[in-house]
């Protein structure tokens, strides 16, 4: 589904990304981890095209994406959510929530046109989220817009969705829902990649984890394997006392 | 109506042309310092239509939109190459460029200005007004409308969301010149005159005043803030006549308006009317009807 092959960023003298090569398959759910630095977030900004890569290519099923404008890429089926809440801060839940199928209108389109409204009411009550439609989001708690944020990428109806830290500043209870709505569209049939610190949920939701260290890949496996590995668990998990 | 009223509510009615000129690139991130320039080519090309070849105000108006939007179009792509402070800088030298190539048309009146005997009388201006109101209340309920106001609050977001960046910006740009060509067209024909002097930078920071006074979040912003603009200097001048103990603001009322100006910023930084205050607004009404 989507392949890094030798993909490499400098920022300055610093090579935040060195020769990375792994693969993510079809209706996987990988987790991306690694210490703070380690150049997980710079990926993702790779992959959505936020700045271009310095060598290397990026395959989406088999087409190299690398140079491809980050206003296309939505199209082909990447959607993303931030590490740091992303949404527009002016707008209600409800347009947020229509900016992710934004690519798919005509212009002109009546945005309030009752059936994208209905559909992003609809997205946001599934998500658990449904008290707060017509509310500008900057208003609202934390954890409520860091799920809508995921709601927003879902919208999009992406094959590809890469979530930056999706459950950092969760409570116990939204984490747990927001790992019901990712199982849910992994069901659906979209892949899964996502950066995240907590094990537990990484552990809970993921099937396949990459381990990046310095921005080179570490280890690559199952779950259960990282956990094992001892250079992983010296890098990053913290050698056991 | 007195005629000093309908003087007032035509002048308003204008000012809220204007204002929604230099909303639209605003609600879309873009600051118009411009605002004179598109109101003089729209003036100036309606004046010479109505003056000079007899066209009825039904052609200049329209015309007059279409040339001010014509030039935004086409300056909007190197101004859209600058940002904040020097976007501000380059729309306001777009229209000293406009005012200077007036004031050398001696056909036009030159700095004596351009006289025009059309009248566009308060039914005329007040329709015309209603007409934009609508048209931009609809243009930001559209999926223009919605990437426009999603370019403003993060435009790196907007774009991998696959908004068009450059095309929302010109659009917002372009159409916002052409409301202010609108603007400049009602206004010649309200005064029977149009000059560079009195349509220079001053006009053009009221116009960008009254936007973000009254707020670049929704289409009720620049009504509040025209409303503002206008009726608080007047209504200080009234006070002025009918008590002689404030005779004093007669002169000052400028001072006791900029003060109130400050006021507004510090209490209101995103403006007087926000989407928060809508939702509170609507809040409000929704609460009493179940109750």
């Amino acid at each position: 589904m989507l392949e890094f092959e030798n993909v490499s960023k400098s920022f300055g003298g610093l090579k935040v990304i060195d020769q990375v090569s792994f693969t993510v398959r079809r209706g996987s759910r990988t987790a991306l981890i690694g210490p703070n630095g380690a150049g997980k977030t710079t990926l993702f900004n790779l992959i959505s095209g936020v700045y271009p890569l310095d060598a290397g290519a990026i395959n989406l099923e088999g087409e190299d994406i690398a140079a491809m404008a980050p206003r296309l890429r939505i199209a082909r089926g990447i959607a993303r959510s931030f590490q740091n809440v992303r949404l527009m801060p002016h707008l209600s839940t409800v347009e947020n929530v229509m900016l992710g199928e934004h690519w798919r209108a005509s212009p002109l389109a009546l945005a309030q046109g009752r059936r994208a409204a209905q559909a992003a009411r609809a997205a946001l009550d599934a998500a658990g989220l449904s008290d707060y439609p017509g509310q500008v989001v900057s208003n609202l708690p934390y954890g409520v817009q860091k799920r809508i944020e995921v709601v927003r990428a879902l919208a999009a109806k992406p094959k590809l969705l890469l979530l930056d830290e999706p459950a950092a500043g969760l409570n116990p209870a939204e984490g747990e829902a927001l790992g019901v709505l990712l199982e849910r569209a992994s069901a659906g049939g979209i892949t899964l990649l996502v950066v995240e610190h907590n094990m537990h949920f990484v552990r809970r939701l993921c099937d396949r984890v990459v381990v990046l260290n310095f921005g080179r890949k570490l280890f690559e496996g199952t779950p259960d394997e990282v956990h094992r590995d001892p250079a992983v668990r010296e890098a990053y998990l913290g050698v056991a006392a | 109506m007195s005629g000093y009223a309908s003087g007032v509510l035509a002048q308003l009615a204008i000012n809220i042309v204007i204002a929604y000129s230099v909303f639209l690139p605003a609600a879309a991130g873009l600051l118009n310092l411009g605002a004179a320039g598109f109101v003089l080519i729209g003036g100036y090309a309606a004046g010479a239509l109505t003056a000079k070849l007899g066209a009825p105000l039904a052609v200049a108006i329209p015309a007059a939109g279409l040339a001010a939007g014509a030039i935004a179009f086409l300056v909007s792509f190197p101004i859209l190459r600058t940002r904040g402070v020097y976007m501000v800088l380059a729309t306001f030298a777009f229209a000293e460029v406009v005012g200077g190539i007036l004031l050398n048309i001696p056909a036009l009146g030159g700095a004596a200005g351009l006289s025009v005997s059309a009248y566009a009388g308060l039914p005329l201006v007040l329709g015309v007004t209603a007409a934009v109101v609508a048209f931009v209340a609809w243009l930001l309920a559209t999926r223009l409308g919605l990437a426009m106001r999603a370019v403003h609050d993060d435009e790196n977001v907007a774009l991998l969301f696959g908004c068009h960046l450059r095309l929302v910006q010109v659009a917002a740009f372009t159409l916002g010149g052409a409301l202010g060509g609108v603007g400049g067209a009602l206004l010649v024909h309200q005064f029977n005159f149009i000059d560079v002097q009195t349509t220079g930078i001053v006009f053009s920071i009221f116009v960008l005043l009254y936007v973000l006074m009254g707020g670049t979040q929704t289409a009720w912003g620049p009504i509040a803030g025209a409303l503002f603009f206008t009726l608080v200097p007047e209504g200080l001048r009234r006070v002025a006549e009918l008590a002689p103990a404030l005779k004093f603001l007669e002169g000052s009322r400028y001072i006791v308006f900029g003060a109130a100006v400050v006021l507004v910023m510090m209490w209101r930084p995103e403006g007087l009317v926000t989407r928060t205050l809508m939702d509170r607004f609507y809040g409000f009404f929704v609460r009493r009807n179940h109750a």
